[in-house]
């Protein structure tokens, strides 16, 4: 055997992961799958769902982590997996009567969260409607684009994860690859998604995001600060999602829509504490959930200042 | 067992119930405490400059008498167009003429450019509410801890207080168009 062929083999062998053994197996099945290259290494075919895993070994896959980002964009990367914040339940309000459609969170949420550039990926949908059909999801535009806004006549309803109480994304992943965290937080955690997008399917917001093609972010654009479970770089393959800046939340700073938006149309907060900005809004305002008929119970709200 | 030392032991079954309970409601109180952001920290982001050379306005006005009729400004400050509630008020309603680099109340109380969120609350209360609250406006920092508040005339100038228009970012791309 040449070393030529021996390379092969090894090759060959380290492509067959934990992905491809569960796509074969489930294209026999009959199933149509994405048939997506994986780069994940022979440890991560063997390991365990990050959840299962103990301190040391979670450890030493955050620390292959933040080498392999490092080497790939060039600058010093931190893969963070901090727990949740004990008497922490997070929700979220966007106040319609001040939004003016701007579209600021959108870019400042593809910055933060290390969203694909191309092919492009938005976590934010926001949706210009007419003040006459009132929400009226069915009519509503995304891709508005006048020389200012808010238009006559319209308003914006800025769509993202509605952090469900009672999720339908997680029930149905085959591989429980996406749960809910104590603090309310719907994460992802992208080594173990196998991209079947049943997810996708059942979230009624359209919040979940596939990567079809291998993400590409400029590298003086990535941000290295992240969160295992959050905005660290995904891969061709996965499905993705906001997680209220996990990174940025779960040690106690606002997520980056909050901090972007010009007119304060967001509101964030911890809805166990009664003193919050979030349980003043709920306490005080006309609040709605989107699609209160299905019963997903989301923990972003939509109010109305005025 | 005799009925004395039946009493003993009851009598101490009950002590530590008792401090086991209040035992746990103090944990809860602190668990409640900790969460609570009551306490936090509210800083004010400074206030925007006034536009240059426009303040002290005691310079120019100490030496000038005040003139309490309503007129179009055509001197002095002709680029303010009020447009805020114009028909009923004019400068003198916000501006103090006895204590030229004041603001006043209603009331003749006199406030400093830094307050001026009480002279906007007179009329605009459970806006003002809402401010104080943090509903209204915007804050940054932490939701648990130091926040940064903006004051009214951050986002509002006062002469002409209607958001302004702003050119959205662009929209995302179609979705036939996804390379
Ligand atoms: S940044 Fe604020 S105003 Fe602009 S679209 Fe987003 S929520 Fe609306």
């Amino acid at each position: 055997m040449t070393t030529n062929d021996k390379h092969n083999k090894t090759d060959k062998f380290k492509k067959f992961t934990r992905k491809n053994f569960l796509e074969t197996a489930a294209s026999a099945a009959g199933f149509m799958l994405t048939g997506c290259k994986f780069d994940s290494s022979l440890e991560e075919l063997f390991r365990q769902k990050f959840r299962t895993l103990s301190e040391a070994e979670k450890k030493e896959i955050i620390d292959r982590l933040e080498k392999k980002y490092s080497k790939k964009y060039g600058k010093k990367f931190k893969v963070s997996r901090k727990e949740p914040i004990e008497g922490t339940l997070f929700g979220y309000a966007l106040d319609l009567s001040r939004c003016i459609g701007c579209r600021r969170c959108v870019y400042a949420c593809v910055k933060e969260n290390n969203q694909s550039r191309k092919p492009q990926i938005h976590w934010i949908q926001v949706l210009q409607m007419e003040d006459e059909k009132g929400t009226d999801l069915f009519h509503s535009d995304v891709h508005y684009n006048p020389p200012k806004v808010p238009e006559e006549g319209h308003f914006y309803m800025p769509v993202a994860c509605q952090q469900c109480r009672n999720p339908q994304c997680t029930t149905v992943c085959p591989v429980k690859a996406t749960w809910q965290e104590p603090d309310g937080i719907v994460v992802v955690d992208y080594n173990w998604c196998i991209g079947c997008r049943n997810c996708m399917a059942a979230c009624p917001y359209g919040a979940r995001h596939f990567n079809w093609g291998e993400p590409h972010i400029p590298q003086d654009e990535i941000n290295p600060n992240t969160h295992y479970l959050g905005n660290r770089p995904r891969m061709k393959g996965v499905v993705e999602k906001c997680t209220f800046c996990i990174q940025r939340v779960r040690i106690g700073k606002y997520p980056s829509c909050v901090e972007i938006c010009p007119v304060g149309a967001r509101k964030f907060g911890n809805l166990l504490d009664p003193e919050s900005e979030i349980r003043y809004i709920l306490k005080n305002k006309r609040v709605f959930v989107l699609k209160e008929e299905l019963n997903t119970q989301p923990k972003f709200y939509y109010f109305f200042g005025i | 067992m005799t009925k004395k030392s039946k009493f003993i032991y009851l009598t101490i079954i009950i002590f530590f119930t008792a401090a086991a309970i209040a035992g746990l409601k103090h944990k809860r109180k602190k668990i409640l405490r900790k969460r609570s952001s009551k306490k936090s920290i509210e800083i004010p982001v400074k206030a925007p400059p006034f536009s240059e050379g426009i303040y002290p306005c005691s310079e120019c006005h100490d030496d000038l008498e005040v003139n309490y009729k309503r007129r179009k400004l055509v001197d002095e400050h002709d680029n303010i167009v009020l447009k805020h509630d114009e028909k009923n008020r004019w400068c003198l309603d916000c501006h103090s003429a006895a204590k030229r680099n004041w603001l006043h109340l209603a009331g003749g109380k006199l406030v400093s450019f830094k307050e001026s969120y009480k002279l906007c609350g007179q009329c605009h209360g459970p806006k003002l509410r809402d401010w104080k609250r943090g509903v209204h406006g915007k804050r940054t920092g932490y939701w648990n801890g130091k926040k940064k508040y903006l004051l009214c005339v951050h986002c509002h100038n006062p002469h002409d207080p209607k958001f302004k228009p702003l050119k959205p970012l662009p929209p995302p791309v179609r979705q036939e168009n996804i390379k």
